[in-house]
């Protein structure tokens, strides 16, 4: 379990890396908190040519609250995004589904771009980003853009960037009145890869109605699935058991189509899904309505 | 003696400082200058005919120093020894084979070594592995026990003609006649699977051979030190005082750190005496899970005939048990499941008989329990169904069937792992039950608590069982105790330390016997230069065995200390009186003289040792005894289940145990909650997963859960103190009792939790997924499925159905066409035909963080059926593992002109990807075949002139 001979670069500026990701292309890899990479690497599942640290970019570690969003650098480490009060009040579904990313020491090096551009299907962070509808900045050498969540993630770890580009920052929308949010998942053992695992945002209107409510689901597929079908069939009626059941009902069965593997059956994943969209979807509603009396909107 | 001291004192361990400050020397420390490291070349498949290993490219790679395989052994490549050879039960069969140092006709598990590389560095020695080419002829795998006994199956020693290890039988009594008088008859088909032992260090050897001083020490985290001094001189021609093996601080052990010889232990010095330089070899975990034995499963058919009021008259069990792929070690863990059966319980009537069933697996060898854990589980849970079957409070129906305490000694009338009859030497078993009824509320959860939860809706459940483990068992240890001028104590055992608390308890019998402070008493163990009689660490032997030999020498330096004493004070020994380090004439105004001094006085530099003395303040003592000690328990928890989630929480774990007299009650419930913990991994997390083809699916920690500190709650316990009458202290075992009966108390306490749905467990482990389908079988009211065949541990399945927008013969065409399959296929970089009916090709496939590695790629087509469809053999293999196997491909004509397609894979998969690469497997392979049916159905619009879907 010893890494195969690879190059190694550590720049100092975010133009550095992005020069050395233009020069290697394909062949390079970015390391940032290695949480993954470093054990693919040491199974020799990865072996790549070149490695990029990006450990040495200060830049683009931090939490920033502004009028478009709460902006969030890729290099921020989980666990500074855990304790932060700003998260805990400006997206209160990353605060409440970071524990559940692997463990304190993981944490501490993983990062949030690493966890994003990584596209793990079973990976909190980027199912959480799907529900909330975050946006992500994609810098290359030459150009820049941003890319929305949904057409972020493309399938089995794969995303929309090129790999001459690296994901640099992270911005989530500001969470409009009446809206209630809950994470929940089911592992093995604390901190595991999730046999399935759900994230919800639902946003009641004046009656108490719902307006909108994004689900998404980790680990059922292959990558984050937001549960189109679930969120509309929720969407229009009041919250109440019967029609969280029938979203429930509805992700599980329409929205995705989960694979077999030694931990969990593709019955058991979407039974898990049907009671975890039930569960957070619950609590969601429960939240989003205590919000509409203390909310100044 | 005056009321004791130092033993049943909670003295804190005088190894802790070093170990909680990292100080402490662990074999991956030693690194000698010039030192050479080693990896191993191992087979990737279970059962396959080595036609050649070709290492020469290997040889040539920059940093390599040498590769070996079986044919550069020569002589010293021959088969290990049978460490245990069978007990003496009249009609045993038993066959040997034993593993060898490296494979040479066959592979017979994952894992098997192959070729030794030695280089620079463990890197420069793994990349090296990448270069050696080894052709091996796959042979169908026995992985199924009831399979391998069938006539006509694949054979794992073809010169035994069977795969038959052993057939034993046992009786006590009549079974037959006692059932005939029974009121109920339970029968039960049970399956118990263990796991791998999962210490936190793996294995590793460092040899270094010191050719001025013509000496070779090895470093080893074995279990025996002297057994594998004594092995190794041997084998290498030398004097054992040749030979010094030092187990220094070992990261847990828990058994299969005392087989011997595993290959890389003959392999490792043996290259550093050839290479004349240190060599040292680190088990990576990976390895660790292929090539350190383990435990696994038994299949029980068992049978318990009760009287109406519950009293047991017999049981009769009939058990496979898996040895894997050799024997060395006997029949040590089913002749343990066999004696450990019979439990605390009065059993007149007996009838045991088990079949040890060779496998393409790794070898099984004793883990933490020993197969004890597998006889617990089948008589509680037949207890359990006894109970509900007639009515009883679990509790109760234990009660009425342990043996009273008059009943001790008890001979039960079988053979015991040691070739000794199974005897108790004591034991006083209604009280722990009793106490833990009391410590956990039993009868208060019963009555009031467990159903206003579920008045509530909450599933809460509890379980209590009870358990016996032989312990103590012999042949003998030794031990010496040394008073030195210092008036520190040295005392040297053969007993390696895996952190057992070893430095301390011992300290603790020979400070009592001396009356010297526990803290001036120095333990050693494990240093063949030190102590070399003895055998090792297993079988928690170590406090009764080992220390009994302690107790021995201490009180023949005591008679020493007394002898030189009253010279030097001109008084009768007898009136001597040993206190804190000194001694004097009793009574408290006489002058005390420290003990070192008198260490100095019976080594003079003048003058001369008496005729029949010896010099010195030491002696040596041996204890062997000729019966085990037999400790005992009881295990109580309670569970809550969340039945929609299939999660399990454990609220409270209460144990209350006895064994014997207590020498440090800290260490003892260290034991506890440590065995306790790997007693819940085995209960719901840690399973070895083995599939069709004996590839373990499940090769890591990321899949392989051991539980962590939030998995295992804080161990309540107490102690009941009933000495055995077997050695002079009275001291039984304890390294294995918490791991023993957790199985069997987690299931009752979860049937127990669940039970509104009526769900029965008759296996372990258990994991979410199997209690999710144990819990909708029972719903549904149908029997639970199949228990034999885990579920996950079959061969990739890749199956699904396809459109295509064209006739079905266009399909077919294009389906045989190369330069088409070639652009369907995700990451085909050549394919040419091969023969009429094959293609042969380089496949470069990545996804995600796996980096796009090489394949090389065979596909030929069996039995054709155009254009209905066609079978293809594909065999794909590269440096990252292979995937082998038939895919069946089916054309129909679709609903509006186009063709569907329907196909289905099994595919063996072996290597990396087999072995970490679980939980992706059956997502990749749908994305590249999704991806590959595209891109024909894109060919096939563009053929046909149309476009594609």
């Amino acid at each position: 379990m010893k890494p195969a001979p690879f190059e190694y670069h550590r720049p100092d500026t975010v133009d550095e890396a992005l020069a050395l990701l233009a020069e290697y292309g394909g062949d390079a890899r970015a390391l940032a908190g290695g949480q993954s990479l470093v054990p693919a690497m040491n199974f020799r599942l990865a072996r790549p040519r070149v490695l990029v640290d990006l450990n040495r970019l200060d830049s683009l570690s931090y939490v920033r609250a502004e009028a478009e969003g709460l902006h969030l650098g890729a290099m921020t480490r989980q666990r500074a995004v855990e304790r932060s009060e700003v998260v805990r009040r400006d997206a209160p579904l990353v605060a409440e589904a970071i524990p559940f990313v692997a463990h304190p020491q993981i944490r501490s090096r993983g990062t949030v771009g690493g966890s994003v551009a990584h596209a793990d299907p079973a990976a909190e962070l980027p199912a959480v980003l799907l529900a909330l509808g975050a946006r992500f900045q994609a810098r290359s050498r030459a150009t820049h853009r941003w890319i929305a969540a949904g057409e972020f993630f493309t399938g089995l770890f794969a995303t929309a960037l090129a790999p001459d580009e690296l994901l640099t920052d992270l911005v989530i929308p500001p969470r409009r009145p009446r809206t209630g949010w809950a994470f929940a998942e089911v592992s093995r053992r604390h901190g595991d890869y999730a046999l399935a695992g759900a994230a919800a945002e639902v946003t009641l209107d004046q009656r108490g109605d719902v307006a909108g409510a994004r689900i998404a689901l980790l680990s059922v597929g292959d990558g984050p699935v937001l549960a189109r079908e679930g969120g509309a069939t929720l969407t229009g009626s009041a919250p109440s058991p019967e029609a969280i059941g029938a979203a429930a009902h509805a992700a599980a069965t329409r929205d995705i189509d989960p694979p077999s593997d030694i931990h969990a059956s593709a019955a058991y994943r979407r039974h898990l899904a049907r009671v975890l969209v039930r569960r957070v979807l619950t609590a969601a509603c429960q939240r989003a309505r205590g919000s509409s009396r203390s909310d100044p909107a | 003696m005056t009321a004791p001291r130092y033993i049943g004192a909670r003295v804190p361990r005088n190894e802790d400082a070093r170990l909680l400050t990292g100080r402490a020397l662990f074999v991956d420390d030693v690194e000698p200058p010039g030192t050479l490291h080693v990896a191993f070349y191992r087979s990737d498949q279970a059962h396959a005919r080595l036609r050649n290993v070709d290492p020469s490219a290997a040889r040539r790679r920059p940093g390599v120093v040498a590769v070996y395989t079986a044919w550069d052994l020569g002589e010293y490549w021959r088969p290990g020894p049978l460490l245990v050879p069978p007990p003496p039960i009249p009609g045993l069969v038993f066959h040997q084979a034993t593993q060898v140092p490296l494979a040479r006709d066959k592979v017979r598990h994952v894992g098997e070594p192959i070729a030794m590389v030695v280089a620079e560095s463990r890197y420069l020695a793994e990349d090296a592995l990448d270069d050696i080419r080894v052709e091996l002829d796959p042979l169908p795998a026995v992985v199924d026990l009831e399979a391998a006994l069938r006539p006509g199956a694949p054979l794992v020693h073809d010169q035994l003609g069977t795969n038959l290890a052993a057939h034993v039988v046992q009786r006590k009594g009549d079974y037959q006649r006692a059932r005939r008088k029974a009121a109920v008859v339970i029968r039960r088909r049970l399956f118990y699977d263990r796991g791998a032992a999962a210490a936190i260090e793996n294995r590793a050897v460092v040899a270094s051979w010191d050719p001025r001083a013509e000496e070779l020490t090895v470093w080893d985290t074995t279990q025996a030190p002297i057994p594998i001094r004594n092995g190794l001189a041997r084998l290498l021609g030398l004097l054992e005082s040749q030979v010094r093996v030092v187990a220094p601080f070992v990261g847990g052990g828990f058994g299969p750190k005392i087989m011997m010889v595993y290959p890389e232990e003959v392999l490792v010095p043996w290259a550093a005496i050839r290479l004349g330089r240190p060599v040292k070899w680190a088990e990576d975990r990976r390895e660790n899970f292929y090539a350190t034995t383990q435990e696994r499963g038994q299949i029980h058919d068992a049978e318990i005939a009760l009287t109406r009021d519950g009293r047991i008259l017999g049981v009769r069990d009939v058990f496979l048990h898996d040895t894997g792929a050799y024997d060395p070690y006997g029949l040590t863990v089913p002749i343990n499941t066999q004696c450990t059966l019979l439990g605390p319980y009065d059993i007149p009537h007996y009838y045991s008989e088990f079949r040890a069933v060779f496998t393409n697996k790794t070898i099984v060898t004793p883990v933490r329990g020993a197969g004890r854990q597998h006889g617990v589980f089948v008589i509680e849970r037949l207890l359990d169904a006894a109970a509900r079957e007639l009515g009883l409070d679990p509790a109760e129906i234990r009660r009425r069937n342990f043996l009273p305490r008059k009943a001790f000694p008890h001979n039960h009338q079988i053979i015991f792992q040691d070739s000794a009859p199974l005897v108790y030497d004591s034991g006083d078993y209604l009280p722990a039950l009793e106490r833990a009824q009391a410590l956990i509320g039993y009868e208060q959860f019963r009555r009031t608590e467990q159903p206003a939860l579920r008045a509530a809706g909450r599933h809460v459940g509890i379980g209590i069982v009870t358990y016996v483990e032989g312990t103590g068992i012999g042949p003998y240890e030794g031990a010496r105790v040394t008073v030195e001028p210092s008036g520190r104590v040295r005392v040297a055992t053969g007993v390696g330390t895996q952190g057992q608390g070893h430095l301390t308890a011992l300290a603790q019998i020979v400070a009592e016997v001396l009356d010297v402070p526990v803290e001036r008493v120095h333990v050693i163990t494990g240093d063949t230069r030190e102590f070399h009689w003895g055998t090792g660490t297993f079988a928690s032997r170590g406090a009764v065995v080992a220390g009994s030999a302690c107790y021995a020498a201490a009180a023949r330096v005591r008679e020493k200390i007394l002898g030189v004493a009253g010279r030097v004070l001109g008084a009768d020994p007898k009136k001597i009186e040993l206190r804190h380090g000194t001694a004097r004439v009793r009574g408290e105004a006489n002058p005390a003289i420290p003990i070192g001094q008198l260490a100095l006085q019976a080594n003079p530099l003048r003058g001369a040792v008496r005729p029949g003395s010896e010099p010195g303040l030491e002696a040596t003592a041996y204890f062997g005894p000729d019966k085990g000690s037999t400790a005992n328990g009881v295990h109580a928890m309670i569970v809550e289940v969340d039945p929609e989630t299939a999660q399990v929480e454990i609220r409270r774990y209460v144990v209350v145990h006895d064994c014997g007299r207590l020498i440090n009650p800290l260490i003892v419930e260290g034991q506890i909650q440590g065995g306790v913990a790997h007693g819940i991994g085995n209960a719901f997390y840690e399973r070895l997963i083995y599939d069709d083809n004996g590839q373990l699916l499940n090769a890591s920690l990321m899949d392989y859960l051991l539980p962590t500190a939030l998995d295992v709650p804080r161990v309540e316990m107490d102690h009941r103190e009933t000495p055995s009458p077997f050695n002079p202290a009275g001291i039984k075992g304890v390294g294995e009792a918490g791991a023993i009966p957790a199985a069997a108390v987690f299931a009752q306490a979860v049937e127990d939790a669940l039970a509104d749905i009526g769900l029965e467990i008759t296996e372990i482990p258990l994991s979410p997924n199997r209690l999710f389908e144990l819990i909708e079988d029972a719903r549904r009211g149908r029997a639970a499925g199949p228990i034999a065949a885990p579920a996950g541990g079959r061969a990739l399945v890749v199956e699904g159905r396809f459109e295509f927008a064209g006739p079905r013969e266009a399909v077919w065409d294009l389906l045989l066409d190369p330069a088409v399959l070639r652009q369907a296929m995700p990451g085909a970089e050549l394919l040419e035909r091969a023969g009429a009916d094959g293609y042969r090709g380089v496949l470069k496939v990545g996804i995600g963080p796996i980096t796009a590695s090489q394949f090389a790629l065979t596909v030929s087509i069996v039995d054709p059926d155009p254009p209905r469809g066609y079978a293809l053999r594909v065999d794909a293999r590269g440096p990252l593992g292979f995937v082998a196997g038939v895919a069946r491909v089916t054309l129909t004509p679709g609903a509006s002109g186009g063709t569907d397609l329907s196909y289905r894979a099994e595919l063996e998969v072996g290597g990396t990807i087999a072995a970490v690469g679980q939980r992706l497997l059956e997502s990749a392979s749908r994305v590249m075949t999704g991806r590959g049916l595209a891109a024909l159905n894109r060919e096939l619009a563009a053929r046909l002139g149309g476009s594609g879907r």
